[in-house]
């Protein structure tokens, strides 16, 4: 059967069956386990809409159970045991094996430069164009264009960047920007840029920061027009140049804008893999986590560090999934 | 006050430069691959793709001259031209390529043997020989000229209906089987649990929130392996069916979260109304909330559709296996990356056709795109 022939088949089977599910379910629960009529009406309303919630919530919830909650129980029992002997319990000896790799520390390293680096550059880029563009006639379409990189794909991204720093032989003309630049000004010899350690990190660093800015811009530029009017009008009566005006009365109002803003980019660079994969695939220093794990999982073919090296990303990512639930909590209330 | 209204103009110049240089700066890397993605092979590895947009003077590759014989009186001449372009001025030329400019346009060069050579400015040359050159090789000749902006479609006509292994247009038909069903079939099921989170009672609700609150930032790495067996146990395996069915899974939590931030807005007299008047909870998702929720849900749509597009890591773990029929555009990339490293020509067009169609999406509905993310993240 043609691929497309079997997506328009499981569309159709997809939103068939969920609809019918639905309805079915009602129907069922309505006029045949607890019927609306009869001497018991009033006590069966009452146990069908104590039911249908659990109904609406069902199929959603079971999938997010199978395919989200269930794995991370499920790697953190595969990163326990070893598969080559015969899925034995071998307590920590394979984050005893992981960390006995340099490519792991690496990785490591590599990843708290970036979660240092790319949430605090994407989020104090955006909030300056966020500022910038606030009061300018065309600031809808300068944001448009800076927000656009946020709609191509890493790898995509990758390949407009690998161009950027593009080498050429010494001699021949340079098609990359950078180097184009850098021997224009330098009249040193062209560098092949994503092979220079330590500051090739930064270089792949600068295609997610491209990426997230333009986010980042979006919501804090949402939250810069969400400031009561009055109070910066008051501070310009009271005399405020615009720099206190910024520093003084917006970014308090909106830190907490911030704090999500930076939380989420933080997220986002804990599970970078696209872009190292394609750019230098670890190469030349250039190993993070999430490709490291993708190493282990697919090329080594070794769970048990691969799981390990997922624990650790989840690990990370825990004091943030904790907050987010902490501060939702606070808000229901 | 005119002192500070000068103030005022020369700061409105401040910013405006400013985001004008921001708005180039982060144009740039697109509009470079975009440019030579429409040049050709030769013209984007002789010179940077900034220089395409100008009429510039440049070294040309060599040509050897070749063509039909014509007898003449003292022997042999060819006729022809160097290039078939429009526009092309030389302004110097040579025969070797340690001195590829000796000659100005109109001189005729005397060769070994009695051979001489002339080139015209435009790019026609004279070749005559006292015999007859047959079977031997013809002398080469370098060129620096001249040449107009000059872009070609070729690149595109290649990669999409040329075939070959580099061709993306498999990749290009498979990234839509993924994609569509992808982004439809999740958006039901959490519109129906979102709003029995939203506007059902029931014991255990804030839990509930909260455990889709926390879903929402696990990241999918860990679900590669247990997923994987999971699928190979049931007999799916890798293909279509699995990566349909982990980007419903992966894709749920945002979209419950985000049609049940929605669903709590609405205004509550609807809702009460329509339970006063014996409108069951079936009844009122289907005919009331759901149509209300349109914007909530495109939002959604447009971010799972994104996503799915754009991803590499579920695709590679849950679709594409070794016979390399069902890659997706991402991977296909990744592929020539590794392959076609140096063929910017091909790269830029493949990576330009597959983020094509996010741009139009992008550009189209920015609107959805721009309320989504900021009910995804201000709560």
């Amino acid at each position: 059967m043609s691929p497309i022939l079997q997506a328009v088949l499981v569309i159709t089977l997809g939103v068939g069956l969920s609809v019918g599910y639905f309805w079915l379910s009602n129907l069922i629960l309505d006029n045949v386990l607890f019927p609306a009529k009869g001497i018991n009406a009033g006590r069966n309303i009452n146990l069908a809409n104590a039911v249908r919630p659990w109904l609406f919530l069902f199929p959603a919830f079971a999938a997010m159970g199978l395919y989200l909650a269930y794995p991370v129980f499920e790697t953190l029992r595969l990163s326990l045991i070893d598969r080559d002997k015969a899925d034995a319990f071998v307590g920590l000896a394979n984050y005893r094996q992981m960390m006995d790799e340099p490519k792991f520390w690496e990785a490591l390293k590599n990843n708290f430069l970036w979660l240092l680096v790319v949430p605090a550059a994407s989020t104090l880029m955006g909030l300056l164009i966020a500022q910038l563009t606030d009061r300018l006639r065309w600031g809808n379409i300068a944001k448009a264009l800076i927000f656009m990189p946020m709609a191509i794909s890493f790898v995509g991204a990758s390949v407009i960047w690998k161009l950027v720093y593009d080498a050429r032989p010494e001699g021949t003309e340079q098609i990359g920007v950078l180097n184009a630049l850098y021997t224009f000004f330098t009249s040193n010899s062209p560098e092949v840029w994503l092979t220079v350690p330590f500051w090739n990190n930064f270089l792949l660093m600068i295609v997610l920061i491209w990426i997230q800015t333009g986010f980042a811009m979006v919501i804090l530029s949402a939250a810069l027009r969400g400031i009561p009017e009055e109070t910066i009008e008051a501070a310009v009566v009271d005399g405020a140049g615009p720099l206190r005006i910024f520093f003084r009365i917006k970014m308090p109002q909106i830190t907490s804008t911030i704090i999500v803003v930076w939380t989420t980019i933080t997220i986002t660079v804990l599970k970078v893999f696209d872009i190292v994969f394609a750019m230098t695939n670890g190469q030349w220093q250039t190993q993070v986590l999430a490709n490291y794990m993708f190493d282990k999982l697919f090329r080594a073919n070794d769970w048990g560090v691969g799981s390990a090296a997922a624990m650790v990303i989840m690990l990370l990512v825990l004091p943030i999934l904790i907050w987010n639930v902490v501060s939702a909590r606070r808000e229901l209330r | 006050m005119s002192g500070i209204a000068g103030q005022r103009s020369s700061l409105a110049w401040v910013v405006n430069l400013s985001v004008v240089f921001l708005v180039l700066l982060w144009l740039f890397p697109t509009v470079g691959l975009l440019i030579s993605s429409l040049r050709t092979a030769d013209q984007i590895s002789n010179s940077g793709w900034w220089s395409a947009l100008s009429t510039q003077e440049s070294q040309r590759s060599p040509v050897r001259i070749g063509g039909d014989e014509q007898d003449t009186d003292s022997g042999v001449a060819i006729t022809g031209t160097l290039f078939d372009l429009d526009g092309v001025d030389i302004s110097a030329w040579g025969t070797s390529s340690r001195r590829p400019n000796e000659f100005a346009p109109g001189d005729t060069a005397e060769l070994k043997d009695g051979q001489t050579l002339s080139v015209q400015a435009d790019g026609t040359y004279q070749f005559t020989a006292p015999e007859s050159q047959e079977g031997k090789r013809l002398p080469r000749v370098f060129s620096t000229a001249t040449t107009p902006p000059e872009f070609t479609l070729d690149n595109y006509n290649t990669m999409l209906f040329g075939g070959g292994s580099s061709s993306i247009s498999k990749a290009f038909l498979n990234t839509f089987t993924v994609t569509i069903p992808a982004t439809i079939i999740p958006i039901l099921f959490a519109a129906f649990a979102a709003y029995a989170l939203a506007w059902m009672e029931f014991p255990g609700r804030a839990i509930l929130i909260a455990v889709v609150v926390a879903l929402l930032v696990v990241p999918l790495q860990l679900a590669l392996i247990p997923l994987l067996k999971f699928h190979n146990a049931i007999g799916i395996g890798k293909g279509y069916m699995g990566v349909w069915l982990a980007h419903t899974g992966f894709g749920l939590p945002l979209a419950i979260y985000l049609l049940r931030n929605y669903m709590v807005g609405l205004p509550r007299d609807i809702i009460e109304n329509a339970r006063v008047d014996g409108a069951n909870e079936f009844r009122i998702f289907t005919r009331i909330v759901l149509p209300l929720s349109f914007p909530a849900l495109a939002s959604f749509a447009i971010f799972q559709f994104l996503w799915t597009w754009n991803d590499l890591l579920v695709a590679r773990v849950f679709l594409i296996d070794s016979t390399g029929q069902t890659t997706v555009m991402t991977n296909h990339i990744v592929e020539l990356l590794g392959t076609r490293g140096g063929n910017w020509e091909i790269l830029a067009t493949a990576a330009f056709v597959s983020i094509a169609v996010p741009l139009v999406v992008f550009f189209a509905m920015q609107k959805y795109l721009v309320r989504g993310l900021l009910a995804g993240s201000m709560k």
